[in-house]
């Protein structure tokens, strides 16, 4: 699968007789890399562990557990997309069979405000509505109401006679009447709305060669095939009040540090697991339905379970901004890049904090003379948008890397050699030097494997039968994070390691490779090596976003790692072979611990351990801050490659190869990490060529809430795609990895957009690329 | 009311909008089958009706009294994996696992239609009953299941190899 | 969805005597599409008399054709050996349909009622006409992309979305229908109505009348017949447009054609007009494009959906072409 010669395998020596160190002070600016980094240890293709519990159906999720005297809740959702609610009839519903409870903003209990992510240190709520608190209606698909019943079947049968009349009031729900009010937002990301190096307006308008267009992208959503569930219990043990939430989470800590500011408790009250989850792309985070069902249960002192229909996913559950994008770039003869300007407007409430940030890419990929970054948000009466799979990057990505293509054919370039034309040497914003940016070599290898030589470079020349052949590339970036707050707890015994910390498998394949990871650090087996996760109650907080959990988990890894060995070298005894020796002495294997530069000097972990006295031994640290952010600029990369074929009959497009060469610092598992690379190209197929969340401008109203009418690529509609990585370690990171969850999905909606133009002669500039567009 | 669920004879007395999905879920505790849309979109929910595929969301249960019904508990014998789940866990046909289950009884549906000799949208010949068993017609015969995280390929990899083996038998 | 008592029938007297016996029911088929609506309230029956589990044979008939009751599910029509060799349109269309779970549940007759996937409709949120009488048509001026050009009315737009009747109508297949009065039959071609003025009878159905059996004359044509549907993805998806498809030749002319649309009518769309053009009409570009061009004068298109009328003329004309290559392929063989 992997075509690089890696320039680093000389380095990578590790018998099974050496060991792994303690990792390095990465982060620092003359820090040592991880020594994992470049280890055979790790970039096993191991099979999932949990694969027996997903493939018999026993691992469960939120909706899959019970408590007894459960009660099933349903929602009721406005109409409106603002105004009040005149009157709800509720008398008419309580009677109905099974009904517990009906609640409305009339008999609510008093619930707090949850705080917004991004913009308070506990959020995770996706915006700063107050819920169920007053007649007020804010977008069209609010929750107005909730019913508990006996049964799922009661409850929504409940929900469908409640009687509910609103008062409108004007709203805006039209984008292109928004757009006539755009704002620049307060922050973007937390950093400034408005990016300038020199005068790019000047120096676009001195420019030879010039390319300047309008690319547009609608709403997206999320769509993970579990619709987000949450299953609870209201208790008292010891005198104090317990919240015990089964959810389905990326991000379990924040969640219940918001959950005790809506409830005016403290966070050690509230337990939330999330062994599995069906998917998230951004959307499992806090929304309504977790604090509602919490609020009810409190009310009817009984335990509540609230799946979300998927109709209700899509109206509780923000989705993605609709975007309206200006990228000009000029250049000279040669394709130097003189001027890039991208900006643009994206659809936004000002109840919550996420302008979509589609100028991300733009900050690190080319070097230009002068740099015009902007986003400007347009106020509408709709449901919060938010994260949703390289927000930014995906939607920004098709712009940036499309006008590219226009300027590469302007010039009568190569796209790639036009980008080579503009690799930059530092980061062109920060100027800082870039941890590790090996994109060329992805790009040409990429190109090799891909035949990217047999492109015709005149638009509508190749053919079979009635399909239009053709060919496209484009860049695709993530940029690198490890967020504070991660920490990990490690316990070691003679049977092996338990590595304990807050984080998430959504389906990533953390909990395998951090097992691994863990098994490799330990210089334990695999199977001695077990990881729990998505539990609160861990230690740290970590994340599943941003693909920066990886490097998060594994910051707090190797400080615990660091901790577990200090504590293990405490325990020896004057008489063992490890005698004087200090953590960075020594290396981890066969299950204990050696001197690093005399194998011979040997004692496992359960000598040391029963020569001490012990069972166990468990430790607990917190990773380094992410001081390597302030040193580098650090991104992963990745060029993809596109052929398809457009119908001139039909105007069809259909995807017949994909490729995507990607440099993404070690790859730690090669079989779940193609799976991830896979899976976010999938997405931006989807992208590309069919997803679209119809919102009616009349009404503020999403008209196709349903998998049925928002289409996501099946089966048929994705070819067997080719995915390979230079597997050079970034030596700044945890690993030498850069997380891979976000970046597949970037670069796709221009490749494959570049593709239909090289095949058809037509620019589509308006995701999605449907047929009609084509005719 | 009666149905035979993967080989025991189980009972319930359920309201008439109660589905099959929900029975197996709420009434039964085989959680295994998954409601992604609950209205036939996703192919989550898929489960086994007499030996054929098809979508617990849109069945009532009080509909199928007294029938066959297998569900992704009812494949694997004890410990002992039946071979479309030993493949999807060798070529990762999944992530987050969600779609998983029906995933997997859709392509023991699958084989049942191959070895009928049913034919599929892109079977070129419909007059052929020796159906191609190739990627192209496991991906439209595979295609009544949604999975987001975009496992398509290794779940064809995988479907490819354990129907393989049982057409071969 | 509301509560509703269930009452599976033994036979098709029966049925209909049960329907007789109680207000608002509905029969109930595979399920697929009355359990959704059921479930999204657009549908409210008191009762539910199950006819899926009768008529579920196919036959010969005396000509050669073939009877085939309402209760076969669509994926035994589909691979039923007899179909596939003498009207693979049928086969095709209804493989072109949903997903094969789905076309494991879903009968015949449930098929043929299956309404229309607007999603105007569906959403009980929104003005509609066929939903609801008289409360205006929210897909007019909204999303409709998927909705008709061809037989819609200022009050209804929303298609039908069937891809086996397209198949159906083109084969000139007779519905045999039981009702309180007795039994009748009927063309398919006669079974659905325009919208007009009344876009929620989608039917020429009496209260209680049940579907008892599809019936396919003996069609020598059909054996070489074929079904195209554009969507917007490459499999489960409703019809952008779809064409089924067939031609005979005599000598130099256009001896027979059956030509039948999807997704771009309000019910399965017999293209008269065309077949009736080429019938007799020396074989040449011209008369097809005259052909679709006689078919498609009649549409009438939105800002949203006006691409359908370049998309079914494209279609339909590369399909004429292909049939006609195709019957003077099958006749040189």
């Amino acid at each position: 699968m992997n075509p690089f010669r890696d320039p680093m395998s000389s380095d990578r020596f590790d018998s099974e007789s050496s060991g792994v160190a303690l990792a390095g002070d990465y982060w620092r600016r003359d820090g040592k890399p991880d020594a994992l980094g470049t280890s055979d240890r790790v970039g096993q293709p191991l099979s999932r562990l949990d694969g027996a519990q997903k493939v018999t159906g026993r691992a469960r999720f939120a909706a899959e557990f019970s408590f007894d005297g459960m009660l099933y809740a349903a929602l009721v959702y406005s109409t409106i997309a603002n105004g009040r609610i005149a009157s709800i009839d509720r008398d008419a519903v309580e009677s109905m069979p099974g009904v517990a409870l009906v609640m409305t903003h009339d008999n609510a209990p008093r619930l707090n405000t949850a705080p917004v992510f991004l913009r308070s240190p506990n959020g995770a709520a996706g915006d700063d509505h107050p819920i169920m608190q007053s007649d007020r209606v804010h977008w069209n698909g609010q929750p107005v109401a909730l019913v508990l019943a006996e049964t799922q079947e009661q409850a929504d049968a409940a929900v469908e006679r409640l009687e509910i009349e609103y008062r409108a009031e004007p709203a805006v729900t039209d984008f292109e009447i928004a757009k006539g009010q755009a704002r620049a937002p307060d922050n973007v990301l937390g950093g400034p709305a408005e990016i300038a190096l020199g005068d790019a307006d000047s120096a676009f308008a001195a420019a030879p060669h010039r390319v300047d267009a309008t690319y547009t992208t609608p709403r997206h959503n999320h769509n993970a095939i579990e619709p987000h569930a949450v299953t609870l219990k209201w208790s008292r043990e010891a005198g104090t009040e317990i919240l015990r939430i089964h959810d389905a989470s990326q991000c379990v800590d924040l969640t219940a540090a918001s959950l005790a500011e809506v409830f005016d408790i403290d966070a050690a009250q509230i337990h939330i697991t999330s062994p599995f989850v069906g998917g998230g792309f951004g959307s499992k985070t806090l929304w309504q339905h977790q604090i509602l069902a919490a609020a009810a249960a409190r009310v009817v002192e009984r335990p509540v379970r609230l799946a979300l229909s998927r109709k209700g996913v899509y109206r509780v559950v923000g989705g993605r901004a609709c975007t309206e994008q200006r990228v000009a770039l000029g250049a000279d003869d040669s394709g130097k890049l003189s001027a890039l300007i991208h900006s643009g407007i994206a659809s936004m409430t000002c109840h919550n904090n996420l302008p979509e940030p589609f100028v991300q890419a733009t900050k690190c990929l080319y070097a230009a003379d002068a740099i015009r970054l902007s986003i400007e948000v347009a106020d509408m009466h709709m449901l919060a948008n938010t994260f949703m799979r390289a927000p930014g990057e995906s939607v920004g990505t098709f712009a940036l890397e499309s006008a590219l293509d226009e300027l590469a054919e302007r010039l009568g370039m190569d796209p790639l050699a036009l980008r080579e034309r503009n690799e930059p040497a530092q980061d062109p914003i920060s100027g800082l030097p870039f941890s590790s940016r090996h994109l060329l070599e992805a790009a040409r290898a990429g190109a090799e494997r891909f035949g990217w030589s047999g492109r015709a470079a005149t638009p509508g020349s190749r053919r079979e039968g009635e399909w239009q052949i053709g060919m496209g590339c484009a860049t695709a970036t993530y940029p690198y994070m490890r967020m504070p707050g991660a920490a990990a707890r490690i316990t070691l015994s003679a049977k092996g390691a338990t590595i304990d910390i807050a984080a998430h498998e959504m389906g990533m394949g953390t909990a395998t490779v951090q097992t691994q990871i863990a098994a490799a650090r330990l210089g334990l087996p695999v199977e001695q090596v077990t990881f729990r996760y998505g539990d609160n109650m861990l230690a740290g907080a970590v994340l599943a976003g941003g693909s920066q959990q990886t490097a998060a988990i594994g910051g707090a890894v190797i400080a615990a790692h660091r901790e577990l060995v200090t504590a293990l070298l405490a325990l020896v005894t004057s008489d063992s072979p490890l005698a004087g020796l200090s953590a960075d002495d020594v290396v981890c294997r066969d299950a204990g611990l050696a001197a690093a530069d005399d194998a011979s000097r040997f004692a496992d972990y359960a000598e040391i351990l029963s020569g001490a006295g012990r069972e166990s031994l468990s430790v607990e640290a917190a990773a380094a801050d992410s001081e390597e952010l302030a040193h580098w600029s650090m991104h992963s990369f990745g060029t993809i490659f596109c052929e398809v074929g457009v119908s001139e009959i039909s105007g069809e497009v259909r995807v017949r190869r994909l490729l995507g060469s990607f440099d993404c610092g070690r790859i730690l598992n090669p079989k779940t990490a193609t799976s991830q690379f896979r899976g976010g190209m999938i997405m931006g197929l989807g992208l590309a060529l069919m997803e679209e969340t119809w919102f009616d401008a009349r009404s503020g109203r999403i008209i196709n809430p349903s998998l049925a009418d928002y289409h996501v690529p099946v089966q048929m509609d994705v070819p067997e795609i080719e995915v390979m990585w230079t597997d050079i370690p970034d030596p700044h990171t945890p690993m030498g990895a850069r997380g891979i969850g976000e970046i597949g999905i970037t670069g796709v909606g221009a490749a494959v957009a570049n593709a239909v133009y090289n095949a058809s002669g037509k620019r589509i500039r308006d995701l999605p690329i449907t047929l009609d567009k084509l005719l | 009311m009666k149905w035979t669920i993967n080989g025991q004879v189980r009972e319930a007395e359920v309201d008439f909008r109660t589905s099959l999905l929900d029975l197996l879920r709420e009434r039964f505790q085989l959680s295994g089958t998954k409601k992604g849309c609950n209205q036939g979109a996703c192919g989550a929910c898929t489960v086994l009706l007499d030996g054929r595929r098809i979508n617990a969301c849109l069945t009532l249960a009080a509909q199928v009294q007294g029938r066959e019904i297998t569900t992704i508990e009812g494949l694997s014998d004890g410990e002992a994996l039946h071979p479309v789940q030993v493949a999807f866990v060798e070529h990762d046909g999944f992530q987050c696992g969600y779609c998983t289950p029906g995933q997997i009884c859709s392509a023991v549906g699958l084989a049942g239609e191959l070895e009928r000799g049913w034919p599929s949208a892109v079977t070129k010949d419909l007059k052929t009953t020796d159906v191609a068993f190739d990627r192209e017609e496991l991906r439209e015969r595979m295609s009544g299941n949604l999975c987001r995280c975009g496992a398509y390929n290794g779940i064809v990899d995988a479907v490819s190899e354990a129907l393989g083996e049982e057409v071969r038998r | 969805m509301n509560a509703f008592d269930y009452h599976q029938a033994v036979d098709a007297e029966q049925a209909i005597e049960q329907a007789m016996r109680r207000q608002q029911t509905r029969y109930l088929g595979g399920g697929t599409n009355l359990v959704d609506l059921m479930r999204e309230t657009v549908e409210r029956p008191a009762a539910l008399i199950d006819v899926s589990t009768l008529a579920r044979e196919i036959e010969e008939t005396t000509h050669g054709g073939l009877f085939i009751g309402a209760g076969v599910t669509n994926a035994e029509l589909a691979a039923d050996p007899r179909v596939r060799m003498r009207y693979p349109v049928l086969s095709r269309a209804i493989l072109c349909g949903a997903s094969a779970q789905i076309r494991n549940m879903a009968t015949v007759a449930g098929n043929l009622l299956q309404r229309t996937r607007c999603a105007y409709f569906y959403d009980i949120a929104s003005h509609c006409n066929k939903r609801e009488p008289g409360s205006g048509c929210d897909a007019r001026e909204g999303f409709h992309r998927y909705h008709a050009i061809l037989g819609a009315s200022s009050s209804c737009i929303a298609t039908h979305p069937s891809d086996m009747a397209v198949a159906m109508v083109a084969l000139d297949a007779r519905v045999h229908l039981r009702g309180p009065d007795g039994e009748r039959s009927l063309a398919l071609s006669e079974l659905h109505r325009e919208p007009g003025e009344r876009p929620d009878l989608e039917t020429v159905l009496a209260p209680e009348e049940l579907i008892v059996a599809v019936e396919l004359p003996p069609l020598p044509m059909a054996a070489i017949s074929e079904y195209r549907k554009v969507r917007d993805r490459a499999s489960y998806a409703f019809a952008l447009v779809s064409v089924a498809s067939m031609a005979a030749l005599d000598g130099d002319t256009i001896g027979d054609v059956r030509l039948a649309l999807g997704g771009v009518g309000t019910v399965p769309w017999r293209a008269r007009r065309a077949e009736a053009a080429l019938r007799g009409a020396a074989i040449s570009e011209r008369a097809i494009d005259t052909a679709v061009e006689a078919e498609l004068e009649m549409a009438r298109t939105l800002p949203g959906n006006g691409f359908k009328l370049a998309l079914a003329r494209r279609l339909m004309t590369s399909e004429l072409k292909a049939r006609v290559a195709d019957a003077r392929e099958g006749g040189e063989s």
